[in-house]
């Protein structure tokens, strides 16, 4: 106090400005407390219907459904990345049945449902059991865990092949012409000089594809794999209790949550030279 | 061959009407699902642009949510949450009749909750693209906020979202065969039930993802269309 009597007008900061009510503030709050009211009503909920027979009954199935979805996801993402490389390869290929092969199977998958192609198939494949049979791969697709792995894998190479297509032809063509003045063999040339580059593009839609997977693996719950989802419905139907759902909702939540962090940080540390 | 043809005719021993009236029920849910999720995913657009930060909190925790959750437990949660919402409030008020939520509904509401969150992204990065200029050029001659909106922002706003929206249109028409589960007669169901009786499944489900294909190509070619439409009067800028 003493200060604001001494000092001169001038030499104070100038007043903190004033934040009004506007009619958008007003909303905000409002929404924001309803987002709130929301919140506490849930915790709530789960307090209040918390049942320790029924957490000590359900909650080791849960993890193993959170385990098989884990495994699902990371099988078919890891296969699928291996088979996206011929397939944006022969996205690129100059050769046009090639290319129009690559580009048929890409519209295929991504244009179709991914429960459609499940089921097409988990039990589409079972009309050609004999000559499955024959062929030995029979008790392959005969287990609903392996068909689920096998039509993810098809479905998220097409993804990942236009990702990486993307990301290889986002590389200017002079990176190409400076590396062949160079005369880097074309294999190096792609080693060390485009797929630096390329991946560093391709890094979220990479993340982003991993997070629509996991969300889409949630659908393996129709055809009896029992992976989180499958496990929340098992619960929920010998239950009918709803918590089983929300239980499920907060895992998936925050599991996609934390990927989505991870790909963030993963991206700004890997692209620290590219900021001023 | 014959067996296959006869499968797939018209009348009692074919499964094409059925499965024609599937394709009405997807197509109808996606195109009803639309106009509210477009919506909805620009006012959301709109709180996450806005100066207030309550706003921008209150649409990111929309958009995290919906985003984050698999979009057949959102189907879930809206179809068993409300069927014992309803439930709830019946019995509070006396009655003891039980109420069915309709699948259509319960549909509508999950994969536009869902398409409006993807939506709003799109729309905040086209409002991103717009510069600063344009608002305060409309400003300058006196145009109030909502003509600005309407007249400025708008027009290049759609152009600048289209390609992204049209992404997410065909991302809502796959995304409503998750509500057979739910037990509404969309073309997988149809063509489950089909595949179940006949025990053709390979054809039946095929043919499923053959249609979806088909709505797929031909959105391909409406959006090209409203594409050209929208652009006919030059490039944005």
């Amino acid at each position: 106090m003493s200060i604001s009597r001494t000092a001169k007008l001038d030499d104070l900061p100038p007043p903190a400005s004033v934040r009004r009510w506007t009619a958008a503030r007003i909303t905000g709050t409002a929404l924001l407390c309803l987002w709130v009211l929301l919140g506490v009503g849930l915790l709530y909920f789960l307090i209040s219907a918390w049942n320790p027979e029924l957490f000590a009954r359900y909650a080791p199935s849960y993890v193993s459904g959170l385990w098989i979805t884990i495994q699902l996801v990371v099988v078919s993402v890891l296969s699928g990345a291996i088979l996206s490389v011929p397939i944006a390869i022969g996205r690129r290929s100059k050769n046009r049945v090639v290319s129009a092969l690559a580009y048929a199977y890409v519209y295929f998958f991504r244009g179709t449902p991914l429960l459609a192609q499940t089921f097409l198939i988990y039990y589409g494949l079972g009309s050609f059991r004999p000559q499955l049979e024959a062929v030995g791969l029979w008790t392959f697709f005969r287990d609903a865990w392996f068909c689920a792995v096998f039509a993810f894998t098809l479905n998220t190479a097409a993804y990942q092949a236009e990702i990486l297509r993307g990301a290889v032809e986002s590389v200017g063509r002079g990176q190409w012409e400076a590396a062949a003045a160079l005369a880097l063999p074309r294999w190096q040339t792609l080693r060390r000089v485009i797929l630096p580059q390329a991946l560093l593009v391709a890094l979220r839609p990479y993340g982003n594809e991993v997070i629509l997977m996991i969300k889409g693996s949630a659908i393996v719950a129709i055809i009896t794999v029992y992976d989180l989802m499958g496990e929340t419905r098992r619960a929920f139907s010998r239950t009918f209790d709803f918590q089983t759902y929300i239980w499920a909702a907060l895992i998936y939540l925050v599991l996609v949550e934390l990927l989505r962090i991870a790909t963030d940080r993963g991206e700004r540390r890997l692209t620290r030279h590219l900021r001023r | 061959m014959d067996g296959i043809l006869t499968l797939l005719s018209f009348g009692p021993d074919g499964w094409s009407d059925e499965i024609a009236r599937g394709v009405v029920v997807t197509v109808s849910l996606a195109l009803a699902t639309l106009p509210f999720g477009l919506a909805a995913g620009f006012v959301i657009a709109l709180a996450k642009t806005s100066e207030e930060p309550t706003l921008r909190l209150v649409a990111n925790i929309y958009t995290t949510i919906f985003r984050g959750l698999p979009e057949l437990l959102t189907l879930f949660l809206v179809f068993y949450g409300a069927q014992i919402a309803v439930q709830q409030i019946v019995r509070l008020l006396g009655a003891s009749t039980t109420i069915e939520i309709n699948a259509f509904v319960a549909g509508m509401v999950a994969l536009g909750a869902v398409f409006s969150a993807y939506a709003s992204e799109v729309f905040v990065s086209a409002f991103r693209a717009i510069p600063l200029g344009q608002y305060e050029g409309a400003y300058a001659v006196g145009l109030s906020r909502g003509r600005t909106m309407q007249l400025v922002i708008l027009p290049q706003l759609i152009r600048l979202a289209l390609p992204g929206l049209s992404n997410l249109w065909l991302v809502l028409l796959k995304d409503t065969s998750l509500v057979s589960v739910i037990g509404l007669a969309d073309i997988l169901r149809q063509t489950g039930v089909a595949a179940r009786v006949s025990k053709e499944a390979f054809l039946f489900f095929g043919l499923a993802c053959l249609i979806y294909l088909a709505l797929s190509i031909l959105s391909s070619f409406a959006f090209a269309a409203v594409e050209r439409r929208v652009s006919s009067n030059g490039p944005v800028r």
